[in-house]
């Protein structure tokens, strides 16, 4: 937009609990929902846009009539962990068209009690089920993970750079009493845990939760007028990968990740030095990594060294991860929505880690096995 | 690696049929662009760079080079662990996931641009095309 901001994020919540939670899928999205309506002083009433997506077609329509919501405007994008950034892009231009006032975001899932809904698994005739399931491919951790030996050995690096990205977010997540994991954690401990995947031990892996976040978007105008200090949308991006993690062009960068940051970042007329804090979607320790590398923070090889100096960590230049991430706070098989949270609450002065002075903050998120990424700016300031 | 639980079985689309025929006669069949003369993979039927459908379908050598891997430890239906999922690039280009077999799942016997050949393995009434060091 490379002007002022022309929507904020006005309401924000998580659900009342994370972990094991005895609801559907979509009674926490609701949860979540009811709950950042009453964050930013609304009524169901006053939305007329909705957005959530799952592998149920018609979630908008049921997140609609659970709440007693008309909406004429609607987006379903389902892209995996990216979508809820997706859907706060495409918001944010439906409400500069005028297509719409306020929108409701929302992301509910059981992903480890799995009630009211399953996991998702390709059918057998996709190329999924073709070249890649009948290998062995067990989900994320073998497949995020493919890349990560020849990522390690272009960079000069051995498997200590996976375990110091767990341990600079676990040591966020020792203060953050939601967070799964947060017992303080040293490189050995990391390096000697049960493997999952080689290179991957346990710790270098993301929980697995119930959870659900939504968040209420209106126009800058509008955002002024409700009680809540408006957090701006500066800029966001999204993009397309390859559609296997094997067939990407190099498997230790991705291209969706460029293109969605690059044109975050065009957008928002700011480059990554301006970022104050940043959330990167952390399936699995090596996402990271990547993206400062994709993302501008760091050039092409320096990732590793730029978090094993302690500079994503507390008291780093550049706070990573602040709610422990993914590997320690909450994962429920689609992040986004948590980076999104945890990057409202720091900008509001709320995280539980909080980081003092920030003006800016960026959150990154992937879809599938690096199939898509959506990216976004947010700040305080609308200029 | 297999194990007694059923292994995922691919199921061929009529863009990816003659790959699967290939590979159930012990071919592993590419396509290349005559238009821009790429080689390509996975099938189908059109050029993935120029979108051009004067392809020839063209048998690769099997022969390539470990590009990257992970040991699972994970057990998914049919495997048993620990199991290697590979990537192999072939010597015509494209780069396709796979097994590597007939070697230990130790990394210090699977460094990076190890030659490989590919292998069929029968797994019930279907083939599969994995891969083993080269000698």
């Amino acid at each position: 937009m490379t002007g002022p901001a022309t929507a904020a994020i006005v309401g924000a919540a998580e659900t009342a609990e994370i972990g094991t939670v005895l609801q559907s899928s979509l009674g926490l999205a609701t949860d979540a929902a009811r709950r950042a309506l009453t964050d930013c002083g609304l009524k169901p009433a006053d939305v007329d846009g909705v957005a959530i997506s799952g592998l149920n077609p018609y979630l908008p329509t049921s997140l609609a009539h659970s709440l007693g919501i008309e909406a004429r405007w609607v987006d379903a994008t389902m892209m995996g962990g990216c979508s809820n950034l997706v859907h706060l892009h495409h918001a944010v231009a439906a409400i500069l068209a005028g297509q719409c006032e306020v929108v409701l975001i929302a992301h509910g899932e059981s992903g480890r009690s799995h009630i009211g809904g399953s996991a998702y698994r390709p059918t057998a005739d996709s190329w999924q089920g073709q070249f890649e399931l009948p290998f062995g491919t067990a989900g994320p951790m073998t497949l995020l993970t493919l890349g990560t030996l020849r990522f390690l050995r272009d960079r000069g690096l051995d498997r200590r750079a996976l375990a110091e990205v767990v341990v600079a977010q676990r040591n966020w997540a020792t203060s953050n009493p939601r967070a799964l994991r947060r017992d303080a954690i040293t490189v050995a401990d990391v390096l000697d845990a049960p493997l999952i995947a080689y290179p991957f031990t346990r710790p270098m892996c993301c929980v697995t939760t119930d959870a659900g976040g939504a968040i209420v978007v209106t126009s800058a105008e509008r955002a002024r007028d409700l009680p809540r200090a408006p957090v701006y949308l500066l800029g966001a991006g999204e993009a397309t990968g390859a559609a296997m993690a094997s067939q990407m062009h190099d498997l230790t960068s991705s291209d969706a990740f460029r293109r969605a940051g690059a044109a975050a970042f065009t957008e928002a007329g700011l480059t990554p030095s301006d970022i104050d804090h940043a959330m990167l979607y952390d399936a699995t320790a090596i996402l990271p990594l990547i993206a400062l590398e994709d993302l501008g923070f760091v050039s092409r090889g320096d990732s590793g060294a730029f978090v094993a100096e302690g500079n994503t960590a507390v008291g780093g230049r550049l706070p990573v991860n602040t709610n422990g991430g993914g590997l320690n706070y909450t994962h429920s098989g689609m992040y986004g929505m948590y980076a999104l949270q945890e990057s409202v609450r720091q900008l509001r002065g709320e995280a539980a880690a909080q980081v003092t002075g920030l003006t800016t903050s960026l959150a990154h998120t992937i879809g599938g096995m690096f199939q898509a990424a959506a990216t976004a700016i947010l700040s305080t300031d609308p200029a | 690696m297999t194990s007694s639980t059923p292994h995922p079985q691919p199921v061929a689309t009529p863009e990816t049929k003659h790959f699967w025929d290939g590979i159930a006669e012990g071919e592993l069949r590419l396509q290349r662009c005559r238009a821009c003369e790429s080689t390509y993979f996975p099938p189908q039927p059109f050029c993935p760079q120029c979108t051009s459908d004067d392809i020839d379908v063209v048998r690769s050598s099997g022969r390539g080079a470990l590009y990257s891997y992970v040991i699972s430890h994970l057990s998914p239906p049919g495997f048993e662990a620990p199991y290697v999922i590979g990537v192999v690039e072939l010597e015509e280009g494209p780069r396709l996931l796979t097994n590597i077999v007939e070697v230990s799942p130790d990394p210090d016997l699977l460094p990076l641009d190890l030659p490989v050949e590919v292998v069929y393995h029968a797994v019930g009434d279907f083939t599969l095309p994995l891969f083993r060091p080269r000698p």
